[in-house]
């Protein structure tokens, strides 16, 4: 194995650029954090309201909070990157997708953090699926009998206590979308894969270059996780074991 | 605005998908009994009581566990030629990075297994006089893939899906062959929502599948 190290390259400017190698990788980082976060924000509005319509026991709207679930877990992440960059724009009326297609600005970042919410909903909604149904019936039924509306008993009974019951695994599908997000490449979002890739070309430093970017992926890795456990710190219910 | 559809490319691209498709099942098949197979030796390390062996595969489920299956897949891309000393394609490279990095997920799979088999009956048989191997062998692990084999088809289906990565080094599976024909008929629009039917329906069926198998194949004690 006659490999030549160099970990200086980080300091060293790319090729045709003024910039160095470590400013390419804090921007992927910076891009990785973006859409891993804005779409986590829409995987949990989403995947609540997905997840609750399941256990509502009306069958139009389980039947629609099923298909939503079935509808994006059975594809692929990738394959809807590119549903959501390719086809879903020509499905638009003429005057949207002309514009979609030129002038929507940061085009790839809004694509692929809507595609990583969506995915990641349909996995948070079977979660509050599961977190719901793990309550006792009784809960339901007082919350209704106090004469709570189905609306007020959701958002001020069940979805308070479930939220807290499935905390660790949102924790690991929290940790998850920072991973997913690295899918992102494959439309051009210039975040850590993009950046690791076009480094490796540009430097030929395969082995620094990704290794500086797996420590950037463990490190968002981690920093997920505390800040799960903080928020589960935060909101535990005074005298209940956790 | 619906585009006028030209079902045509698709009728003429079956036979360039379908070698994809069989590359992809081909992975999914080797990474899954790869992986299976390495995953329960994984477990065992992970329950064994020798401390370096303990730390050696919990290290290395871990890491794999909190790294990108994308930035994975590059990894292997490049050592593998560097260690072997000869370029392996991306075909061999997929099928290597696969078996191992799916082996860390099957592992915990298998490692939950084996711990939802009851302590007493490992005693029992240790009682018998069976060997460690034995015991293993012929009590625990059958029980264990028994209990689990609803996950690990779960994992499988997941495993399938994300067979669509090697798109990041260029092998030739269902989503680059449904890719490179909407190019090269430049019609793009009509493969990738085809060659997204073909993953749901395999998905969808596939977890239909699992859920009816989950409800047999639960042990009455």
């Amino acid at each position: 194995m006659n490999y030549h190290w160099n970990w200086h390259i980080f300091a060293q400017q790319v090729q045709g650029g003024s910039e160095t190698y470590a400013d390419w990788l804090a921007a992927g980082l910076g891009w990785t954090l973006a859409c891993a976060l804005c779409a986590w924000l829409i995987a949990l509005a989403l995947g609540t309201l997905a997840g609750a319509l399941r256990t509502t026991g009306n069958r139009v709207l389980a039947g629609a909070g099923a298909t939503w679930v079935e509808l994006f877990r059975n594809v692929p992440l990738l394959v809807q990157m590119f549903l959501w960059f390719f086809v879903v724009p020509e499905l638009l009326p003429r005057e949207l997708s002309l514009w979609v297609k030129q002038d929507m600005p940061a085009k790839e970042f809004v694509t692929a953090t809507l595609c990583l919410g969506l995915f990641t909903s349909a996995r948070i909604a079977e979660q509050v699926r599961a977190g719901i149904q793990a309550l006792p019936r009784g809960q339901r039924e007082a919350a209704l009998a106090l004469g709570l509306t189905t609306l007020q008993c959701y958002s001020h009974i069940l979805l308070p206590r479930a939220l807290r019951i499935i905390i660790a695994p949102l924790t690991s599908e929290f940790m998850n979308t920072f991973k997913n997000s690295s899918v992102a490449f494959a439309i051009g979002l210039m975040e850590l894969t993009f950046q690791a890739r076009q480094m490796q070309e540009d430097s030929e430093q395969g082995i620094e270059t990704y290794l500086a970017v797996t420590l950037l992926y463990f490190l968002c890795a981690i920093i997920a996780n505390r800040a799960m456990a903080l928020i589960e710190a935060r909101t535990r219910v005074p005298g209940t074991p956790g | 605005m619906l585009p006028n559809l030209d079902l045509e490319v698709v009728g003429a691209s079956l036979p360039f998908l379908w070698t994809g498709l069989l590359f992809s099942l081909k992975l999914t098949l080797v990474a899954m009994s790869g992986g299976i197979v390495c995953g329960t030796l994984l477990a065992l390390a992970r329950l064994s009581s020798i401390a370096p062996l303990r730390n050696a595969a919990a290290a290395y489920v871990n890491t794999l566990r909190a790294i990108p299956l994308v930035m994975v897949i590059l990894w292997f891309f490049l050592v593998i030629p560097l260690l072997t000393g000869k370029p392996v394609g991306a075909e061999n490279s997929a099928l290597i990075t696969f078996t191992l990095f799916e082996a860390a997920f099957y592992g915990e799979i298998m490692r939950a297994g084996i711990q939802s088999v009851p302590r007493g009956q490992v005693a029992a048989a240790r009682a018998l006089g069976l060997t460690y191997a034995q015991s293993m062998r012929h009590v625990v692990l059958p029980q264990a893939f028994r209990n689990m084999l609803p996950l690990l088809l779960t994992q499988t289906i997941i495993l399938f899906q994300d067979t669509s990565l090697v798109y990041a080094i260029g092998a030739k599976d269902l989503l680059k062959a449904a890719e490179v024909t909407g190019k090269n008929y430049n019609r793009p629009v009509e493969m990738y929502v085809f060659v997204a039917l073909i993953y749901f329906a395999i998905c969808f069926a596939l977890s239909r599948l699992v859920r009816r198998l989950q409800a047999r194949v639960a042990i009455v004690r």
